[in-house]
């Protein structure tokens, strides 16, 4: 009991001091990706290539003054940025980022409880977000913040429901609600994960289920709830200093929930795309390997002055991160890692990528889309899953 | 552990239902009803009925409440003025209310046999599995007529929507 609760303890601090690192370095990365799919630099001036812009804006958020209009209802107002930050963190209580490892004796898994009920959670847990934008939207007592929280949640409704029909039918091929069990249903080749797993490829149940991810955390194409050019900022107008970072982290957590979910759903969690016997075990140190090597080729590079030292900095780095992965005593619990961060970190690209790429919805477009077009084939999908798995 | 997990929620729940009739705007009655619903489901988990719990946060404070704030928020419902109390109010709602909490405890001391008290946990049939697999056996005809009510409703709504268009 003590030691459960201690171990407790030590991972809940370790995840939410990772996550929350990983959610203001998400905030940089986007930057970057998109400043480089139009052609810009991005964060540039705050440390090596900008690295040390999140934390200038977390210093910069701490230190504004927080404004309190005085025509705000207050507790609701106090409450919703909350709500919103509060249940994002929730639902990452339950996505397991490896299988069970042992550490100084104890069997522990790499996540922070294992319910048997754990998609069931996470849909619970991300419904009730939905109160966090819809009431700050009220509360606020400002027309464009009313037509934001309005738009969202309608938006949300909407498409929770083809999402909850995606997420069934993998769950019907493994035949469990435990995020956990849901992994060991997809384990040996990239075959048997669900998003290609017999009897049925639960290819459009991943589409869908991406597509109304986007919708749900509020992203391009689906951010109408925050369209500058008709809303201001839309529920969030009223807010400020780290009420307003709490909306800004809620929506970077919300994302990490998806594509964590997505990748145990359908692209079969911790797993390798092929068994280690053949080689699998070697792919993150060939790609530390390379990565290391072109950042060296092109610190020694003469054209590249600037990131003389930076770039052979990282490439040092990755080459020390290529050997570490090839150690026999850390391999248990690294690769898995590797693959879910890979999976879920390609997710996060595509994320980003689309904000890059695709305008915004109108709004009624987005509604007939959900309920005209992703609903139908949502459910065509699970009928044909349920008689196919029925069948064999 | 349990019974503080269960004093703790218990009294959320009875405070915020007191707060739903209290509170005069409807955004506040609403907030409250989300609470009520939560601590529900927190103790239908603390008697092991996890996938109830489950969807009582999906269905009743998710989806449900959901819908009665968006409605409250699209007809933009003001707080309600308070009227003074009628006389029959004044004179009757205290001994009436003790009426009723007298007979709820008159009917609890009679109908639950006396020592036995409530195990946390002990209730085996709540997983996923089981309530699945009760719905579609044991259940099964009860199931289906709901399910044909519920597309009555839906058929009845459409209708309804239509004729406001016409």
């Amino acid at each position: 009991m003590d030691a459960f609760v201690v171990i407790s303890l030590i991972k809940a601090a370790v995840i939410a001091f990772v996550l929350l690192t990983a959610v203001a370095y998400l905030q940089w990365v986007e930057r970057k990706v998109i400043a480089h799919i139009q052609l810009r630099m991005g964060p540039y001036r705050v440390g090596p290539h900008g690295l040390l812009q999140p934390l200038a804006d977390v210093i910069k958020l701490i230190t504004k003054e927080d404004m309190m209009p005085s025509y705000v209802n207050k507790p609701i107002y106090l409450l919703a940025p909350f709500l919103a930050v509060s249940m994002s963190l929730l639902s990452i209580a339950v996505i397991p980022f490896g299988p069970t490892i042992s550490v100084a004796g104890y069997q522990t898994g790499m996540q922070l409880a294992d319910l048997n009920i754990g998609v069931l959670y996470i849909l619970a847990v991300s419904s009730m977000g939905v109160y966090g934008v819809a009431l700050a939207g009220w509360a606020s007592n400002n027309k464009y913040a009313l037509l934001g929280g309005l738009r969202s949640s309608a938006q949300m409704i909407s498409y929770e429901i083809p999402m909850a029909l995606a997420i069934a039918s993998p769950l019907l091929i493994s035949n469990t609600l435990s995020l956990k069990e849901l992994v060991a249903t997809q384990s040996g080749s990239v075959l048997d994960w669900n998003v290609l797993h017999r009897p049925f490829p639960q290819i459009i149940a991943f589409l869908i289920f991406l597509i109304a991810g986007f919708a749900e955390t509020n992203r391009v194409p689906f951010d109408l709830p925050e369209a500058e050019n008709e809303l201001v900022a839309g529920f969030h107008t009223e807010y400020s200093s780290m009420k307003f970072a709490s909306f800004f982290m809620a929506e970077y957590l919300n994302m990490v929930t998806v594509s964590s979910l997505a990748t145990l759903l359908f692209l079969g969690g911790w797993e390798a795309p092929w068994p280690a016997a053949k080689g699998s075990n070697l792919i993150p140190s060939v790609i530390f390997l390379v990565a290391g090597l072109t950042a060296l080729y092109h610190a020694a590079h003469p054209a590249r002055q600037m990131d003389k030292y930076t770039l052979a900095a990282f490439g040092i780095v990755f080459l020390a991160l290529a050997g570490v992965f090839v150690l026999p005593i850390v391999q248990s619990w690294l690769l898995p890692l590797f693959w879910f961060c890979a999976k879920a970190g390609a997710i996060l690209f595509a994320f980003m990528w689309v904000r890059g790429t695709l305008p915004r919805f109108r709004y009624d477009q987005l509604m007939s889309f959900a309920w005209k077009f992703l609903f139908p084939v949502a459910m065509l999908n699970l009928l044909v899953t349920s008689f196919l798995v029925a069948w064999f | 552990m349990d019974l503080i997990l269960f004093l703790i929620f218990a009294i959320i729940a009875v405070v915020s239902a007191v707060n739903v009739v209290v509170q005069t705007h409807p955004i506040s009655s609403a907030v409250s009803l989300i609470g009520v619903m939560g601590s529900l489901a927190v103790l239908y988990l603390l008697l092991g009925a996890e996938f109830i719990a489950a969807a009582q946060v999906i269905v009743y404070a998710g989806a449900v409440m959901v819908l009665f704030i968006f409605v409250i928020l699209l007809l933009n419902a003001g707080a309600e003025t308070k009227r003074g109390r009628s006389f029959m109010v004044q004179l009757l709602g205290v001994p009436l209310l003790i009426a009723l909490l007298g007979l709820l405890a008159f009917f609890v001391e009679r109908l639950f046999p006396r020592g036995v008290s409530v195990r946390f946990g002990g209730f085996t049939g709540g997983t996923a599995q089981s309530v699945g697999k009760a719905l579609f056996t044991t259940y099964l005809l009860p199931f289906e007529v709901t399910s044909l009510l519920i597309l009555i409703a839906i058929l009845g709504a459409i209708v309804l929507a239509r004729k406001e268009l016409d």
